[in-house]
């Protein structure tokens, strides 16, 4: 495709050149550049400079302005690569399931976290196994399924920086959050 | 064309050429969001004298340098200094000066612009070692692609003088986190022309490049919870393509585009799910007590490799989308995540802890041992380039988290150095765009 031949009749690559647009359609170098054949900017490309149509172009999408504030729910500590919802948190556990039976219009969310090491993918599927094995708590004190939603944000929202046991400890955890 | 170069003649590389090269730093033009270092030894670099562009100056790329940083950063090729030297696509160069320079060959061009704003790039390759016109052509672009078509070059010269496919012009998607916002960038496969897709205050995790190279799937919190969309890249245009209850997760396109693998925890768990690329026709692809998540299709479509825990830690596993059971493709170790199969289906590259640390590994996937790439320790997320010989992956060097490309043997390397504080989730996206 590359290769350029001086002697080449031009008719067929003339052609090629005019229906071919932009820089995929790299013209060989002996033929007549397609300067008075295209039409600049049809089609547009978005976030293309300059004139004609650019394949490079990437359109942004700005979500910032979006703020979600969040206020700390009710948290639950794992130990490492453990899902046991440990006897320390029946208080929150029990709290939480009180106050869903009297009230059966209300929800919570548990979101799931866990440590920075390890891969993102991984550490969301650990998270969503807290979260879940906190899941399991309330509904085993009665609380209804369609009361609740599990998530994860893995290791994406740690709630203390640091790579150390003592943060790793502390991002290890499920919230229970009111909807 | 010309059925004789049809074999790609690969150039004969003369003795000193096969002198290693140790380490160098190749400088990038202004603007830059990286700058690139290579590091490792390439044994046979071909040294080529890629000279500036006539005119590119008055361009706003400077297309001959992106042509030569493109060759350089390959490991394959070694520059020599064409200053003071004054040729184009035009010139009929001496053979015998450029022999005196120790060239085996020479790339030089030209751009101009055209009456309607585009440019007209052009360029010529010569064989100096044999005295042979190699061809060249010519790029009609809007200014906004001129580093693509850099980069054109750059493949074209690659290709005719390696005989190998070159990836230059293709594209690479990552993420940063800074400043409290997480942001989806789409840059040219050397880091350069950084453009941003998603800005974003929650997180976003795992982008995946659409087979032809127009879409970028991924997962964004910004709803509080993991969601897979689907972006236009062009255009901006998102879908939602996976909002069910619970965490959604790990898009994985088919290599025909008609079809994507994900995880999805609606049931209870962390599962694969197979479904349209529409987002209709969900069904359960794996059925496991276990954590089942980062699917990645065979180049041929027909079996889905993934990280399980069913048999205790996480291991890489196959199974075929016809259905049938998981057979276990991983076992040195007791952690193995984060599977990458190459597009030519010969190697899988994945994550492995070793101890404290988390390496880069790849194995062939018709038996072999697992080879260790990298000396870093915290390696995380391989992409194969679609020429399958390098491997992008993110890791942390000197204290910082930078985005590595390597060879997929391991000799050469280039870190791509981000300004940003947090740069991860690279995925390299396909030929063509």
């Amino acid at each position: 495709m590359n290769t350029l031949n001086r002697h080449h009749t031009p008719a067929l690559a003339l052609v090629v050149a005019l229906v071919l647009a932009g820089c995929a359609s790299g013209v060989k170098l002996d033929e007549t550049p397609p300067v008075e054949t295209r039409t600049p900017g049809a089609g547009s490309g978005a976030g293309a400079a300059g004139s004609g149509t650019s394949q490079s172009g990437v359109a942004a999408v700005d979500l910032t302005g979006k703020t979600d504030a969040s206020a700390v729910g009710k948290i639950v500590y794992f130990d490492f690569d453990s899902f046991v919802v440990k006897d320390e948190y029946r208080g929150i556990v029990e709290g939480h399931a009180k106050m869903l039976a009297a009230n059966r219009s209300k929800r919570v969310v548990i979101e799931g976290h866990a440590d920075e090491r390890g891969g993102r993918e991984y550490n969301l599927a650990l998270g969503q196994k807290r979260a879940e094995a906190v899941g399991r708590s309330l509904a085993l004190l009665g609380v209804q399924d369609s009361q609740l939603e599990s998530v994860s944000y893995g290791e994406e929202r740690p709630a203390v920086t640091g790579s150390d046991e003592a943060a790793w400890a502390k991002n290890r955890r499920a919230e229970l959050r009111d909807r | 064309m010309n059925s004789s170069q049809n074999l790609r003649p690969v150039l004969p590389l003369r003795r000193r050429s096969l002198i290693a090269w140790p380490l160098a730093a190749v400088a990038s033009p202004a603007l830059a969001q990286f700058r690139v270092e290579i590091s490792g030894v390439g044994a046979t670099q071909l040294p080529i004298a890629a000279l500036k562009f006539r005119d590119e100056e008055k361009a706003p790329q400077p297309v001959g340098a992106i042509v030569r940083a493109d060759l350089e950063r390959s490991g394959l090729f070694r520059n020599v200094d064409g200053a003071g030297t004054v040729v184009d696509e035009t010139s009929q160069p001496s053979m015998p000066e450029w022999r005196g320079r120790n060239a085996d060959a020479l790339v030089a061009g030209s751009v101009s612009r055209l009456a309607d704003g585009r440019f007209d790039v052009r360029y010529r390759l010569w064989d100096v070692v044999k005295g042979a016109d190699l061809g060249g052509q010519s790029y009609a672009v809007p200014a906004a692609d001129l580093r693509l078509a850099a980069h054109r070059i750059a493949d074209a010269v690659y290709e005719r003088l390696t005989g190998e496919k070159g990836v230059f012009s293709t594209r690479i998607a990552y993420v940063t986190k800074g400043g409290g916002r997480h942001t989806l960038w789409v840059t040219d496969a050397d880091g350069e022309g950084g453009q941003s897709a998603l800005v974003s205050p929650e997180p976003i995790i795992s982008p995946a490049w659409s087979p032809d190279g127009r879409e970028l799937a991924y997962v964004s919190f910004e709803k509080r919870k993991a969601v897979v969309y689907v972006q236009d890249v062009g255009s901006g245009k998102r879908r939602t393509i996976a909002d069910f209850r619970g965490s959604n997760s790990a898009p994985a396109w088919s290599p025909d585009g008609s079809q994507m693998a994900l995880t999805l925890s609606r049931e209870g768990g962390s599962q694969l799910y197979l479904m349209s690329r529409d987002g209709s026709n969900v069904r359960r692809f794996t059925q496991s007590g276990a954590i089942d998540t980062e699917a990645t299709w065979s180049p041929d479509g027909k079996h889905i490799y993934f990280v399980s825990d069913r048999g205790g830690g996480p291991q890489i596993y196959r199974q075929a989308v016809s259905g049938g059971g998981a057979e276990r493709i991983t076992f040195g170790g007791s952690y193995n995540i984060s599977p990458a199969v190459s597009p030519d289906g010969r190697l899988l590259a994945y994550i492995s802890r070793d101890g404290g640390a988390f390496r880069l590994q790849v194995v062939e996937l018709a038996g072999g041992t697992p080879r260790t790439l990298g000396n870093t320790a915290d390696d995380e997320s391989p992409s194969f380039a679609p020429n399958s010989r390098l491997i992008i992956y993110a890791t942390r060097d000197g204290g910082r988290d930078v985005l590595m490309t390597t060879t997929a043997d391991g000799r050469i390397k280039a870190r791509l150095v981000a300004t940003q504080a947090d740069v991860r989730e690279p995925v390299w996206g396909p030929f063509g765009r």
